[in-house]
């Protein structure tokens, strides 16, 4: 399906407005189950309407008023439901669109449903993709996913969690794990965006959802280190790409693409996110993004800095993708026979990732091992050309992005 | 809200040596009733081991006794209780306090009841 010119103007009204309706109807008629689906129904009558005759006036107001249609037909349609439909004439309570969709989006990412059925979730009620949208995005089957929602759904309903944002106790907690969902939100539409079959952009609903956290829970300096590094990153954006879709290495990027307004809007989040003096890895990860962002060339980046925070990252994430990057950047500041030795640590765990080898080869090479370079270099070859969809599987599980790979 | 909470160990990892430590568990299992008295629907109860189980099972000639527990999972059911609270949230808050979580292997499972059997109807 081709995309129509209004799309991006209307994925921005149903991200702002579908999770405070969801909200609003779940609390309105104690049945989040009910009102998610009602929405969902709305933004496939919205899409479809829309994209014919254009957005209404108040799109806001359409939305709601069919949101609410939906749902009283559903309440009409069910016995069970009838009963519930008995709570709907207590008043809502008044409280506005942001607590809303914070406390929705905590529901969607609570630790008690799946974590496979979080991500899903939250697009679909927070964010106001619909099923065939998210399927595709991810390349899975549509009744599987479906499937998936459903059933995370109906345990929101039936094991009564609540809506609500977590008390202070528990907010740093659970907040990592609504993160961690905006985070792989984010990576997914980073790896996807070069195919423009895409009518939402993931990359750019993430970067929008971090930022929403963040404002709601100032005091969270993660939430501001997340919205830090996807803002970063997703301001170079237009440079990872030639005119042919392929994919430009951050080392050839030509850096006056970058949009250098959102670079810094990303800088004066991570400041704000230092000022609670407790870092966390998305803090870290956002600082070295913006040392690559705002180095004047790859060769003029401050490597010994990146090496450092890579360090310190390791210790709170020692996944073997973060360790790989450690590689990367202490081969930078000159020292490729432990950097080399770092990364011979990790063959175990990354043999089957391209990325592994190409950085291997790299390394042989300033050690003048050519042949073993070569060697790793075919290997790195075979894993990439030879399986596209292995390549994509396996940035998928390594969800770091790494500073050498795009 | 109801939820049947079940307490589950795993006794290959559980450790036998120190009586002393396991009393003042104990101890510490019987204040954690008291203190939650208020969410508390039903103490429930803690059961005989597993060695004493006898299952009824269906059988293709009718029901089947056997001896022992109705699976083989690792993972045995000790006891349980019913909380009563207002939502999921609450129910986890309490039961992370389980004083016995401390324990390797050991696992609560929250289950909500059915409460509203106007669904079946």
């Amino acid at each position: 399906m081709t995309p129509a010119p209004t799309d991006g103007l209307l994925a921005q009204v149903l991200r702002e407005e579908a999770g405070p309706l969801v909200a609003r109807l779940s609390r309105r008629f104690g049945d989040f189950d009910l009102a998610e689906e009602a929405v969902q129904s709305a933004v496939v009558e919205a899409l479809t309407a829309w994209r014919r005759s254009g957005a209404p006036d108040n799109p806001a107001a359409w939305l709601q008023v069919a949101a609410q249609r939906n749902a009283l037909d559903g309440v009409r349609r069910s016995s069970r439901q009838r009963a519930l439909a008995a709570r709907a004439a207590v008043p809502a309570e008044a409280s506005d669109g942001t607590d809303d969709r914070l406390a929705l989006l905590f529901a969607c990412c609570h630790p008690a449903l799946a974590p496979e059925a979080r991500l899903a979730l939250t697009l679909r009620a927070v964010v106001g993709l619909t099923t065939p949208q998210i399927a595709r995005a991810f390349l899975v089957n549509e009744s599987t996913l479906a499937q998936r929602i459903v059933r995370a759904k109906r345990k929101v309903t039936d094991a009564a969690i609540s809506l609500a944002v977590p008390p202070a106790d528990q907010l740093a907690e659970r907040l990592a794990d609504v993160l961690a969902v905006v985070y792989v939100m984010f990576n997914e539409g980073f790896v996807s965006s070069s195919g423009a079959t895409q009518d939402r952009d993931l990359a750019a609903d993430a970067v929008w959802l971090a930022g929403v956290v963040a404002t709601a829970v100032p005091d969270e300096p993660e939430a501001w280190g997340l919205a830090a590094l996807l803002t970063i990153q997703h301001a170079r954006a237009a440079a990872r790409f030639d005119p042919h879709g392929g994919l430009v290495l951050l080392r050839h990027q030509d850096r006056s693409l970058w949009d250098h307004a959102a670079i810094a809007e990303g800088e004066r989040m991570l400041e704000r996110a230092y000022r609670s003096h407790r870092t966390g890895r998305f803090q870290l990860q956002g600082a070295i993004a913006a040392l690559h962002a705002t180095a004047p060339s790859w060769e003029q980046t401050d490597w010994l800095q990146i090496a450092l925070l890579y360090d310190e990252l390791a210790r709170h994430d020692p996944s073997p993708v973060v360790r790989l990057n450690q590689a990367v950047a202490h081969a930078q500041v000159g020292d490729p026979v432990d950097a080399l030795r770092r990364l011979e640590g990790l063959g175990a765990d990354l043999s089957g990732y391209h990325l592994f080898h190409a950085v291997r080869a790299e390394l042989l090479t300033t050690l003048g091992r050519h042949d073993e370079a070569r060697e790793a270099n075919r290997t790195a070859l075979g894993l990439t050309s030879n399986d596209a969809e292995r390549r994509l599987l396996t940035t998928r599980l390594h969800r770091h992005p790494l500073q050498d790979g795009s | 809200m109801k939820y049947v909470l079940m307490f589950t160990s795993r006794p290959d990892l559980a450790d036998s040596s120190d009586p002393e430590a396991a009393q003042a568990l104990y101890k510490r299992v019987y204040e954690w009733f008291g203190e939650n008295a208020a969410v508390i629907a039903d103490g429930g109860a803690e059961l005989l081991g597993v060695e004493t189980a006898t299952t009824v099972k269906h059988g293709d000639g009718g029901p089947v006794v056997v001896d022992g527990p109705f699976n083989e999972a690792k993972e045995i059911v000790g006891g349980f209780t019913v909380l009563d609270v207002a939502d999921m949230d609450q129910a986890i808050a309490v039961t992370r306090t389980w004083p016995m979580l401390e324990l390797p292997g050991v696992a609560v499972e929250i289950r909500p009841m059915v409460e509203d059997y106007s669904q079946f109807e």
